[in-house]
């Protein structure tokens, strides 16, 4: 049942989308650039902590599913829209994720961490090793959208890929199988003795950061034009996630989201201001944000907040 | 659950707080008009300093606008109008991601106004960078881009411009060396070729292998092996085996210095060996010494060209290293380009655009022109190690090309 | 034959980036995401050693390993010591640990890029053939495997044989325990922790003499030595060793007779099938 304080956040979140989704009118350059970073980071972040907040595995397969994306849109943009590419990738990356999740979930902490790497890796390989045997020449993706830009396109269309992992979220959150997770989360024995098919809402919910990286890989793939593995499966991309959702806060869905926008605006101060010691002074930045915010974001805020709820 | 229902709604006021205040901030570029004498013109630049390509662009990019920035500013600097105005870099880290290239570019045409905008390093990276290159208008001289793509890039993003040359001249060239010293007499027929998996050395081997093959060469050996393999022992041993008269790979700098040196163990046996990139940077020979003689690799120059030992010179005296004998030449030759075509025509970004396509420029490799689809056609394509100098021995139109000498034992 | 042998000598270098890790995660419980920017710190100072005065890899060790110890034990005590302390689970260590050390690894990076450059730094050392039942081999690579067979010889010894290794041992199963029978665990994982940089420093110094290496590359150290150290058994010197023979021999079997694109695929499937049957690596204790 959907009672009114669910149709107000329904109605405010809609809201500060659409207005989200007028920047590209404004700004067409920087500003939208950093848009689509921060866009990225908030539908990847948030997804992978629909999955890792509750039944806390740290899940490195963010790249996997990202440059399988990425190579379905470089494969076939030119003989399938773009449009259904999104939805194709977001299939095949949730299949995967399922096949993944059928064989791993039973691993538990680092050994799954460190699974989820191997597996990146492994997809890489596979890619990678294909693309050779069948000579294949570069991968270009030149897509033109008419009057819009491309980056305004990826823009609008991360928006909507953040709405619908926000409203997946909201509707787990809510449904039957949130509870279930909630009660793993807590104490997976107790869960498998009140009945709770542990593996399967697991599995279920590994598919949701899968599907979602994969299609926001295709998303991304016409801006960066050219497609090679070492770019698309970058190792990197999978950290940066999970630093971020961490920073922000994994246990709420929009934890994340108070960890990118600060996360990629100091890492646009800093690679601005310092292009020579950039790595330098972003590993020393990061350092400071893990001793000082031992909690994420979240805490902060909640703590703050439970000051200020004190005081009142 | 009440609360978090409550909390929702904040993040979203955030978000929307957060993202106007961007959009206020964003002031329109302001589109750089005349310079008041002694005004610095501002180059912005973006290439890896960190990630898997910095490697490469130590040694290739970044001594190259070191050097040229210092020449320029010793010289007075770029006139324009009658006026000098000196040379300033604002450079910016892309830790080799597509990503980070296209804001830092997107950072340099917006926020610091630069007034024009060097390429960045490797092909991935330039071509992501090429559709902003293309909105504002600026020209992209690119360096280290080998494509097969030129025309269609080119095509879609006028303004692009590529100095280091295509995949199938640069694969063709290699087998042009070789069919030439078979026919010499000098070698066999059977040819080994290997690559590494990646972009680049799976492009090379699709163009070079029907070459090779129409060449009427005998493939007794080819494979390729991922970029970042630590032990290249089963590749050369393999190679070993199949007893190949010439061996060629199409490989990148972390592998060619593993294969070479495997082979160097392995006494692998061939009148001909070809590693790609990296083979012509100064510390390939540095590492291989003597054994490097009569090494094959991709690029080359003509080291009897004066304006190209002026500049070996310089490179070594401004920044303490020796440029590579490939593409540190072209890089500096395309800022070259840039200098003499804002000479010509003032900082006005469109008219240096039609100036490059229309202009033959002098450069330290010597002439060269984009009258060709924006493609430069004069670049070395094959060089070779000879008693401790890189020569070219095999070109695109280029003058100087000395004779490739046989491979004879790794003393 | 020549697969084996090169594959066993493939193995003493997978053995050497992997060691200090499995010190570091198994016994300080630590995972080091910075350890591939300390191997690649050690190469750097061999390079250096070796161009500016002809000094061997192999005697730069001995002053590289007390250096590394010191700088890994000042890493631990003050950067990852508060974080054991805050910790209330293992879980949540984790977390911190890979926060914290990936933050590390981007700052060891950006300090050799401003100490060195980003250049490649290689140098040759001992790159001889030696014939060995009638095939060649870098003697450097020989010369390395049998550093990694002392080294690895020398730990387990210690490990198995020295009141200070079993104590460190038994920290590895339980560090609860330990601490009930009168054990420093917080001293012996510092100690543990240093010696794994120190072991990891060294084995980086030695693989400069074949590897070429820069700045940047110690990320795919630490991705390799990782695979190894779970595949092997966290915390088990036998383990590493195993599973890096183990990794070298496939790799080279799958090079020499399949497909060299295939070399590393098959690692990670190796990795991931032992994963799947033996979770806990092929020499872990207890069920998963």
């Amino acid at each position: 049942m959907m009672s009114t304080t669910d149709i107000r956040t329904i109605a405010i979140a809609a809201v500060a989308i659409g207005v989200c989704a007028l920047l590209p009118l404004v700004d067409q350059g920087y500003w939208l650039s950093i848009g689509v970073s921060i866009a990225m980071f908030t539908v990847l972040a948030t997804s992978w902590a629909l999955f890792s907040g509750p039944t806390h595995y740290i899940s490195l397969a963010t790249a996997a599913f990202f440059g399988i994306g990425t190579y379905v849109t470089g494969s076939f943009y030119e003989s399938v829209s773009f449009w259904l590419l999104l939805p194709a990738a977001a299939i095949v990356g949730g299949l995967l994720a399922g096949i993944v999740g059928l064989a791993t979930l039973r691993l538990s902490g680092v050994y799954f961490v460190i699974f989820t790497l191997g597996l990146a890796e492994l997809v890489r390989q596979v890619i990678t090793w294909a693309q050779n045997m069948t000579g294949h020449r570069g991968t270009y993706v030149l897509l033109d959208f008419g009057s819009r830009s491309v980056e305004e396109v990826i823009y609008w269309t991360l928006l909507g890929l953040a709405a619908i992992v926000y409203l997946a979220g909201w509707l787990i959150g809510r449904s039957r199988l949130g509870f279930a997770l909630r009660i793993i989360g807590d104490d997976e024995e107790v869960a498998r003795h009140s009945g709770i098919n542990t593996a399967r809402a697991k599995v279920l919910l590994f598919m949701v950061p899968g599907a979602v990286a994969a299609a926001t890989g295709a998303a991304l793939a016409p801006r960066y034009v050219y497609i090679e593995p070492a770019l698309a499966f970058t190792p990197l991309l999978s950290f940066q996630v999970v630093i971020m959702a961490l920073l922000g806060g994994a246990g709420r869905l929009w934890g994340p989201l108070v960890g990118v926008i600060p996360f990629t605006l100091l890492w646009e101060v800093i690679s601005a201001t310092f292009p020579n010691q950039t790595t330098l002074l972003l590993g020393a930045a990061f350092l400071v944000i893990v001793y000082v915010l031992p909690r994420g974001f979240v805490g902060l805020l909640e703590r703050a907040r439970a000051r200020a709820g004190g005081g009142a | 659950m009440i609360q978090e229902e409550e909390k929702s709604p904040m993040k979203f006021q955030r978000r929307t707080v957060l993202k106007l205040s961007a959009a206020a901030l964003a002031a329109p570029a302001i589109i750089p008009g005349r310079l008041a004498a002694n005004d610095p013109i501002i180059f912005g630049a973006v290439a890896p300093k960190t990630g898997p390509l910095a490697g490469g662009a130590a040694v290739t990019h970044w001594p190259n606008l070191q050097l040229w920035q210092t020449q320029v500013n010793a010289a007075g600097g770029i006139m324009v109008d009658g006026n000098a105005h000196p040379v300033e870099i604002i450079e910016y880290d892309d830790q080799t991601n597509p990503g980070e290239t296209i804001r830092g570019v997107q950072r340099l045409a917006t926020q610091d106004n630069a007034h024009f905008i060097i390429t960045p390093y490797g092909t991935g990276l330039h071509i992501a960078a090429a559709p902003i290159f293309d909105r504002y208008g600026y020209p992209q001289v690119c360096v280290t881009a080998i494509t097969d793509q030129g025309s269609e890039l080119a095509g879609q993003f006028p303004n692009m411009f590529f100095t280091l040359g295509a995949t199938t001249p640069f694969a063709g060239d290699v087998i042009r060396v070789l069919t030439a010293m078979r026919d010499a007499g000098q070698i066999g027929n059977r040819l080994a070729m290997v690559n590494v998996a990646d972009a680049f050395g799976i492009e090379l081997m699709a163009a070079g292998m029907p070459l090779a093959e129409a060449a009427g060469f005998e493939l007794v050996y080819e494979t390729s092996y991922p970029l970042g393999t630590q032990d290249l022992a089963p590749v050369i041993n393999g190679v070993k085996d199949a007893a190949p008269d010439a061996f060629v790979a199409w490989s990148y700098p972390p592998d060619t210095f593993g294969l070479t040196e495997q082979a160097m163990i392995a006494g692998l046996e061939v009148g001909a060996y070809y590693t790609a990139v990296a083979t012509s940077f100064p510390g390939f020979n540095a590492r291989f010494e003597g054994a490097a003689n009569n090494i094959l690799g991709a690029g080359g120059v003509n080291p009897d060209l004066p304006s190209f030992q002026e500049y070996e010179a310089a490179h070594i005296e401004v920044t303490g290293q020796a440029p590579d004998y490939w593409a540190s030449a072209t890089t500096y030759g395309s800022l070259q380009v840039l200098q003499q075509s804002i000479e010509a025509v003032g900082l006005d970004r469109e008219a240096v655009s039609a100036h490059i396509k229309e202009a033959d420029f002098d450069t330290v490799l010597g002439p060269m022109h984009f009258r060709d689809n924006n493609f430069n056609q004069a670049y070395w394509t094959v060089g070779q190690w000879q008693d401790g100098v890189f020569r070219g021995v095999a070109s695109q139109n280029r003058d100087g090309v000395a004779a490739a000498r046989l491979k004879e034992g790794w003393a | 034959m020549d697969i084996l042998i090169t594959g066993l000598l493939l193995g003493g270098t997978y053995a050497l980036i992997a060691m200090g890790l499995n010190l570091q995660y198994g016994i300080a419980r630590i995972m080091n995401l910075a350890n591939g920017e300390i191997l690649v710190a050690g190469g750097f100072a061999a390079f250096w050693m070796y161009t500016a005065g002809q000094t061997s890899p192999y005697l730069t060790i001995f002053v590289l390993a007390p250096v590394a110890f010191a700088v890994n034990w000042l890493i631990y005590v003050v950067m990852l010591r508060p974080l054991v302390k805050r910790a209330k689970s293992r879980g949540q260590l984790e977390v911190d640990a890979i926060l914290s050390t990936f933050g590390l690894s981007f700052v060891g990076v950006g300090l050799m890029l401003a100490a060195f450059g980003g250049d490649y730094f290689n140098y040759s050392y001992l790159a001889t053939p030696v014939t060995i039942f009638g095939d060649n081999f870098g003697l450097n690579r020989i010369a390395s495997f049998i550093a990694a067979a002392i080294l690895c010889a020398a730990l387990y010894l210690w490990l198995n044989r020295s009141r200070a290794g079993m104590s460190i041992r038994a920290i590895a199963v339980s560090p609860e325990s330990a601490r009930l029978v009168g054990i420093d665990v917080a001293r012996l994982s510092a100690f543990a922790f240093a010696l794994g940089g120190a072991v990891t420093a060294v084995g980086g110094a030695l693989l400069s003499a074949y590897l070429t290496l820069d700045a940047s590359t110690g990320v795919i150290f630490t991705l390799k030595a990782l695979i190894i150290v779970i595949m092997g058994g966290v915390g088990d010197v036998r383990g590493t060793i195993v599973a890096a023979l183990l990794l070298g021999v496939i790799e080279t079997l799958v090079a020499s007779l399949i497909d060299p694109g295939l070399t590393l695929a098959a690692a990670y499937a190796l990795f991931i099938l032992i994963l799947l049957f033996r979770p806990r690596g092929l020499f872990g204790r207890g069920a998963a």
